[in-house]
């Protein structure tokens, strides 16, 4: 914490940073749809992922009808099943929230936060989110297509994700693959943007340690999706080879139906290398933007310096490296060597410990803070307990030992929904109501953003908790229905009527939330310029919400950290990144004795 | 300041000499794009890795038919290394404001890229005049997918050239830099891509026993 006095610092005046020539919108649609501005490009982003994360919200409910109402639904069929798994998880992990927090939050903060017009290549940035749409709009097409979508588990696994007899295997699986292969191009085109402007475009004085953790956890997250993304890229073109030319990249020779299909020699093991190549880093790509905007709304919210600083950048960068070298742990009951598990046990085990030192920091950054309980905030304390919750019991998965008996269990479901569902869509809220009032110069109404918080979070553990327990005693996921199994007692389905009647109030109160920005955004209050007072660069622009190019007629310039909450001697809680030191409003008493420290 | 003493920067504390920390680089638009271009190559690095993985991983396996030398991907190998010297060429006269050796340099490279994609393609016709063009046998799959993905590659990097020989025909209507830049960053990416094929060509003609050291090392015999 910069421990201010005025007229102690000395003050060098910077050159102006060279201009960035911007495309300027000459009409509606470069305006408003093919636009090269990242804000609405963002926008686009978010509205598009939050448009098809809802279709995937109705297929979990699909799901939770069959499972908490068992032949009560004659219209959910198996192969229907198996199609609403598929794509509830695929569309949830990879084009809700990649899309949302690298395309949506990624496009909005970066420029902002580091004080850039926009971002480093706006065209390539317009290209990507229509490349996005794109393979959503493929995906969407593959409900339309003869057999409808594919039904081979989101991970995808061959050779059952191309024979015959799993769901959408006609059409449905290339399409799939096709809309993999485009969305990893757009977002290819968007990580390129957002690594560059970080490295970049940022203004004078922002140096890489004055940065907000949000950006750490972007920019960190899109070098990994940069890096991951590839593997899932090579792994998708190459089944497609083999759905639709024939090659044996991953499919062995195979009887199907007692006919001899024409592969051979292919590994089904080699794509789920790939696959979770990709996968385990793709739970950080997720993560990390997480962990960077939590921290930033915690310690706004509880007027706080962030405990740590340097330690969390770190452990972002830490966490990032170490998340490529656990991925077998999704694989331990794929018939691995023992020592491979080992090998993969054991680093599972270390990505705790920076994970944990985060968790410290947070927690130690809310000690003697002085603690709005605001909607953001709950939001932000809903998600450090909900991800230690998710991270104990992946600890737990972590271990070979356990693993294997509760690997195809209700446990599983539940640990990586709570750390990778539920989790990041809390940080997602906070977010949302955190910078809601920059992105629409309104201010939300705080009692439906309250009520929309606590039905959400405890909802959310009134359906995973018991999930817990339901893998604990055996009941195996991927199931259609459990039927007369005698192993089972009534409970268990009992508990999972409870849990599909709780996943309904829970979606449904999402209604509240979109009423909540609606509503305001159309008779809402007006904010104020910087209505949490908050000291990083995004709240410092001229207008609000910020115009095309951000910043007006010049650039900002950075004389600290984004963390300067309580700064001692200074009269403000809060000194905002870009007021020089002699700008610094001190308190009466700390000028006095600065004036005679002077004398 | 070098990135790993940026990251031990103790940005709570006032700046020891008292004033702004100010990054002295001056960034423009040709840095930004250089640095683009550097985390792209990261990249499609990493693409042509995981493939390099794939195939080693699948070569181990005792019913391995590797696909036969061709004299003619010894030729096409040539002709890219040809025109990276051509990119070179027109590199360095660049930075000494030849601009007709830029032109010479550019055109040979876009001549022996068109040779070298040509190329790759008669290889595959000889595959399947060789009739061993058989995509269930792994190596024949393999060695179709990593050539095609690296062609594709040379065809986008086409496509910059084209850009890049418009700037240099028409350098005055753009900034010499950034004229310059484009250059060397077409430089860049021909150099890297040769390097890649290199890498991949070895592979895909190794046969089953002059990778065995290797593999053996990575665990996999």
């Amino acid at each position: 914490m910069s421990d201010i006095t005025q007229d102690d610092v000395g003050y060098v005046a910077p050159a102006e940073n060279a201009e960035q020539d911007l495309y300027h919108p000459k009409s509606w649609i470069t305006k408003y749809v093919f636009c090269q501005d990242a804000k609405v490009i963002a926008i686009q982003y978010a509205s598009t992922a939050i448009a098809i994360g809802l279709v995937a919200l109705v297929l979990s409910w699909l799901m939770r009808l069959q499972l908490g109402f068992p032949d009560s639904f004659s219209f959910i069929e198996p192969a229907d099943y198996y199609q609403f798994i598929t794509a509830h998880g695929m569309i949830m992990v990879v084009y809700l929230l990649t899309a949302l927090f690298l395309g949506g939050f990624g496009n909005y903060m970066i420029p902002l936060m580091v004080g850039a017009r926009d971002m480093a290549f706006p065209y390539v940035n317009m290209v990507s989110y229509w490349v996005y749409l794109t393979a959503v709009l493929v995906l969407i097409a593959s409900f339309f297509v003869p057999g409808g979508p594919t039904g081979a588990g989101w991970t995808l696994y061959p050779p059952q994700a191309i024979l015959s007899g799993t769901p959408g295997s006609d059409g449905g699986i290339i399409l799939m693959l096709v809309s993999l292969a485009l969305f990893i191009v757009g977002f290819t085109m968007g990580g390129l943007n957002y690594v560059v402007t970080v490295l970049q475009s940022r203004t004078r004085g922002m140096t890489l340690m004055r940065m907000p953790l949000t950006i750490w956890g972007i920019f960190t997250a899109t070098v990994l999706a940069l890096l991951a993304f590839p593997a899932l890229f090579v792994g998708a073109i190459m089944m497609l080879l083999d759905r639709i030319l024939g090659t044996s990249f991953f499919m062995p020779s195979i009887v199907e139906l007692g006919e001899h299909l024409s592969y051979s020699g292919g590994s089904p093991i080699l794509f789920q290398h790939l696959f979770w190549f990709f996968g385990h880093p793709e739970v950080y790509i997720v993560a990390l933007p997480a962990f960077g905007i939590v921290s930033d709304l915690i310690a706004v919210h509880s007027r706080r310096h962030i405990f740590g600083y340097r330690m969390m950048v770190w452990a972002i960068v830490i966490i990032g490296a170490l998340s490529f070298v656990v991925w077998a742990h999704h694989m331990y009951v794929s018939g691995m060597n023992p020592y491979f598990g080992f090998f993969f046990a054991t680093t599972t085990l270390i990505i705790a410990i920076p994970t944990a030192l985060k968790v410290y920091n947070w927690t130690l950054t809310l000690w003697k803070g002085n603690i709005r309980l605001n909607t953001p905030m709950l939001f932000a304390i809903g998600f450090i307990v909900t991800f230690l919750n998710g991270g104990i019991t992946g600890l737990f998965l972590g271990n070979v030992a356990i693993d294997v008996p509760l690997s195809d269990t209700m446990f599983v479901v539940a640990h990586f929904h709570m750390v990778m569902g539920v989790a990041p869509m809390l940080v997602v809220f906070g977010a949302i109501y955190h910078w809601y009032p920059l992105i629409t110069g309104k201010m939300y109404s705080e009692a439906l953003g309250k009520f929309h918080f606590w039905v959400t979070f405890l909802g959310a553990y009134l359906i995973y908790f018991p999930m817990h327990y339901l893998g604990f005693v055996g009941v195996p996921r991927r199931y259609f229905e459990l039927g007369d199994t005698q192993i089972f007692t009534e409970s268990v389905g009992q508990l999972n009527a409870f849990i599909s009647i709780m996943t309904f109030i829970v979606g449904f109160a999402q209604i509240v939330f979109f009423y909540n920005m609606f509503r305001s955004y159309i008779v809402g209050k007006k904010s104020e310029m910087n209505p949490w007072g908050a000291a990083s660069l995004e709240w410092m622009t001229p207008e609000m919400p910020p115009g095309h190019g951000n910043w007006g007629k010049s650039l900002p310039l950075v004389y600290r950290w984004a963390y300067d909450y309580g700064v001692p001697g200074a009269r403000d809680d809060f000194i905002p990144q870009n007021m020089a030191p002699k700008d610094v409003p001190m308190e009466k008493k700390a000028r006095k004795s600065t004036r005679k420290r002077k004398s | 300041m070098n990135f790993f003493r940026q990251l031990t920067e103790k940005s709570w504390l006032p700046d020891e000499n008292g004033a702004l920390s100010i990054r002295d680089n001056n960034v423009s638009d040709t840095a930004s794009s250089r640095v683009g271009l550097k985390v792209f190559l990261v990249v499609v690095g990493f693409l042509f890795f995981l493939l390099t993985v794939s195939y080693a991983g699948r070569m181990v396996y005792e019913d391995w038919r590797p696909v036969p030398q061709s004299w003619l991907m010894w030729q096409n190998s040539a002709m890219l290394f040809m025109a990276s010297v051509g990119l070179y060429f027109a590199q360095i006269s660049a930075r000494q404001d030849q601009w007709n050796h830029v032109k010479i340099g550019l055109i040979a490279a876009g001549a022996f890229t068109v040779g070298f994609i040509v190329g790759q393609a008669l290889a595959w016709q000889q595959l399947v005049d060789k009739g061993i063009f058989e995509l269930t046998n792994p190596a024949v799959a393999l060695f179709i997918l990593i050539t095609g993905l690296h062609g594709l590659h040379m065809l986008g990097g086409l496509v910059a050239w084209g850009r890049t020989a418009d700037k240099v025909w028409q350098r005055d209507k753009f900034k010499l830099s950034i004229v310059r830049q484009s250059i060397e960053n077409c430089a860049l990416y021909w150099h890297f891509l040769l390097a890649v094929w290199l890498v991949l060509f070895f592979l895909l003609f190794s046969g089953n026993d002059n990778m065995g050291i290797l593999l053996t090392i990575c665990g996999f015999k």
